[in-house]
């Protein structure tokens, strides 16, 4: 073996090692150092024995202590079920048009009914609750069956056009393209464009004025202004559910619309209701 | 090979701290004195801040996200007060160490002033030096056993205390206290005191210089803000050597008396000059003044020194006053850093607002086109108010454009704010289809709130989206 390597300043024997001139010392560790190293095999022994550890063909060791991170999740989350539970019976059971004035509730409630809706109702409405074409947009002002939070909350239970539910939301606007010739729908489509302000046809517009008193006006009333009992739009405003050109209009009185709405009473329960009712209500539109 | 080969592992070399006095030892007295106080009295502390606040006066409430000091309140996204602090708190650092070396490790760290007060305790118990080196070395018999006992003891309820004052930091000291003796209070609580008893109880009572020499890194990064300017502990080689009876001719002023080896707490003789474990407590000063008094020479054979005057002191000349060692350009730039630091948080706390709003638009959809054709943009404005009592906002508008402003759910465009709380509030902007703003990609816009009665305000810039013609 070779003659130990004192260093010259310190009299300690160095490790032999030399980085250009630069070495090591060789001091001894603390002893307390090499308890604490004995101390973490001791203690990485006993957890891999307490808590799940050891990977087997199917998961893994269950450690004796049972700990798991998804039931911890669960138990959390039924402590915050447990804590709102109050609010949930509160939420079921509240009258609808009174529930702004309990703040606390109504906060709840908006909060709940954004999850929901971000779950439930998103896919056809928009995460924004904007809407896309034949999909209403929650945010205006325009209502097909009302904008209050009652018949929000109505709309919702119940949906619209479906044969789930009795008391859907039910309305059907005939397709024309069988009972009118084409020079009466495109008259119609032309008058339609005159009652909401655009740009049209004078001429065509006349006629189609006296094709929209006979066919239309019944639902959508004399002036186009809609007849919300009837699910029947406003003509006149500046919002267009299927676009409010000629092409789509055509298409609309020729063939006529059929969006549904499936019933969310039962699935989402009561107060889930009530709370997508409270959250649609307060995007801006609700009246 | 003749020699045993060295050692792997090194046992703990016991130390045995003698008793000094002098007037370093009466200023670590004092700063122990002062730094245990604060420690353990500040919780108590009470702040009148009406009836919806805290009336602690230092209180990190974490549940609430609240930070008080006294007459100051930080909320979360003002913790650049806490980041500032800590920043002025390592300058600080690095001044200190710059001019006085490691004053930090032998005056003011909790390692260093908690070790002192349990060799203190030591000391009163177990007797000074000489009888604890008996006393480790005798059997253990009733009386080491009873002494052992009894200094544990004292160290446990001082190591209880202290894990103890930790937890009152963090949420109403009384109750807190109230609920532990009723072991009422949170299992974060017991296990916080307890983790914190057993690191001061080990710590304190026999890791004591190993947590300096091997578990702290601020030594190691010391070196990098000292240089030979720096003052610190060191022992006057050329005056002291060679060490001898007093009476022997040709002799150095050391008498070789072992005192400074004797009080020092890590062990180490600080006649071998610079060493790493030396913590600069400045207690061999004391003692070795004490000495050089009692033999009639003059003070200063170890004391504060800078490497720097080494060779002047070597030709027999007078050291460079001190503040000519202090005063160098990296204190300064130390100290001009700290300042800057301290005034401009002072000033953001001058210009501080207690009432605050800010804006996110909604980009889901970016407007919306009402039914008489009017567009819409809608904001989530979060209104803060950083007093504690409820306050009634007015939020309004101002643009160049002609804009309405409506609130979701508020007639009026006042707000009630809870106190020392934040509300969300949906806002709309409106644009007629007549305005220019309807048509135009983007206008903008500043959102002022205001409180109604003192006037205090806040705005915030944004915009406003157009229906922008394809």
């Amino acid at each position: 073996m070779a003659d130990k390597d004192i260093d010259e300043t310190s009299g300690i024997e160095t490790t032999g090692h030399d980085w250009d001139g630069i070495k090591e010392l060789n001091n001894p560790l603390p002893r307390w150092w090499l308890w604490c190293f004995y101390l973490t095999i001791i203690w990485g022994v006993g957890y891999s024995i307490a808590y799940p550890a050891w990977p087997m063909i199917t998961g893994a060791t269950s450690g004796l202590l049972g700990y798991s991170t998804r039931a911890e999740v669960a138990q959390e989350i039924a402590r915050f079920e447990e804590q709102n539970a109050g609010l949930e019976t509160a939420l079921a059971e509240v009258d609808l048009t009174t529930l702004a004035e309990n703040t606390e509730l109504n906060r709840y409630a908006v909060a709940a009914g954004g999850a929901v809706f971000r779950a439930q109702c998103s896919q056809c409405h928009g995460s924004g609750a904007a809407g896309a074409v034949g999909y209403p947009n929650l945010l205006d002002d325009d209502w097909l069956w009302g904008g209050d939070i009652e018949s929000i909350a109505y709309t919702i239970r119940h949906g619209i056009r479906n044969e789930t539910d009795f008391d859907a939301r039910w309305s059907e606007m005939p397709a024309f393209g069988d009972i009118l010739e084409r020079d009466e729908i495109d008259g119609v489509v032309q008058h339609v464009l005159a009652l909401s302000g655009q740009d049209h046809d004078a001429e065509m517009a006349t006629i189609g004025a006296g094709v929209f008193m006979d066919q239309c006006a019944a639902c959508h009333g004399d002036g186009g202004e809609g007849i919300r009992d009837l699910g029947a739009p406003n003509l006149t405003d500046a919002i267009w559910l299927y676009g409010g050109d000629v092409a789509a209009l055509t298409e609309t009185v020729r063939n006529a619309r059929f969006g549904i709405m499936p019933p969310w009473g039962e699935r989402l329960g009561e107060a889930d209701t009530n709370a997508v009712a409270a959250y649609v209500h307060q995007l801006g539109g609700g009246e | 090979m003749s020699e045993s080969p060295q050692p792997l592992y090194a046992p703990q070399e016991p130390i045995f701290p003698r008793r000094v006095t002098g007037f370093f030892r009466t200023f670590k007295w004092w700063i122990m004195a002062v730094t245990l106080g604060i420690y353990y009295l500040t919780p108590w502390i009470r702040w009148d801040r009406g009836p919806a606040l805290p009336d602690q006066a230092v209180l990190v409430d974490l549940a609430n996200r609240r930070f008080y000091f006294f007459w100051i309140e930080i909320w979360p996204h003002e913790f650049y007060f806490v980041a500032g602090l800590l920043i002025m708190a390592g300058l600080g650092l690095f001044l200190f160490t710059s001019a006085l070396g490691r004053v930090w490790c032998g005056y003011a760290c909790p390692q260093t002033v908690w070790t002192d007060l349990f060799i203190l305790v030591e000391r009163w118990i177990e007797g000074d030096r000489n009888a604890r080196v008996r006393l480790w070395n005798a059997k253990w018999d009733v009386k080491k056993w009873r002494l052992r006992l009894t200094k544990w003891t004292v160290w446990l309820l001082i190591s209880v205390a202290t894990g103890g004052a930790w937890v009152f930091y963090f949420t109403d000291a009384p109750t807190l206290l109230r609920n532990l003796l009723t072991f009422d209070a949170p299992m974060i609580a017991y296990t916080t005191i307890a983790v914190l008893t057993a690191t001061t109880f080990l710590f304190g009572g026999f890791m004591r210089e190993q947590v300096c020499i091997y578990m702290c890194p601020w030594p190691r990064i010391q070196g990098a803000m000292m240089d030979d300017d720096t003052l610190t502990v060191g022992y006057r080689e050329w005056r002291g050597e060679p060490r001898g009876k007093k009476r022997t001719e040709g002799t150095g002023d050391c008498i070789d008396c072992m005192a400074c080896v004797n009080v020092c707490p890590m062990g180490i003789d600080i006649r071998d000059g610079q060493q790493m474990e030396c913590i600069t407590c400045a207690l061999c000063i004391d003692a070795c003044d004490d000495i050089m008094a009692k033999i009639g020479k003059e003070r200063g054979l170890i004391d504060y020194l800078a490497l720097a005057d080494e060779p002047r002191e070597r030709e027999g000349q007078k050291p460079r006053p001190i503040w000519q060692h202090i005063l160098r350009t990296r204190t300064i730039i130390y100290t001009t850093l700290w300042s800057l630091i301290g005034a401009l948080l002072v000033f953001a706390l001058f210009i501080r607002s207690d009432i605050d709003l800010t804006v996110e638009p909604v980009r889901n959809p970016t407007f919306i086109t009402m039914s008489d054709g009017s567009i819409r943009n809608t904001y989530l404005v979060r209104l803060r108010n950083k007093l504690g009592e409820p306050r009634d906002f007015r939020i309004s508008l101002r643009s160049d454009a002609v804009l309405r402003l409506e609130l979701e759910g508020a007639e009026e465009r006042i707000i009630t704010v809870a106190p020392d709380s934040t509300t969300q509030q949906r806002v709309y902007v409106i644009a007629r289809p007549q305005d220019p703003a309807a048509s135009v990609a983007r206008t903008d816009l500043r959102l002022w709130v205001e409180d109604v009665e003192s006037n205090a305000r806040a705005s915030r810039d944004t915009s406003f989206d157009g229906k922008a013609d394809q």
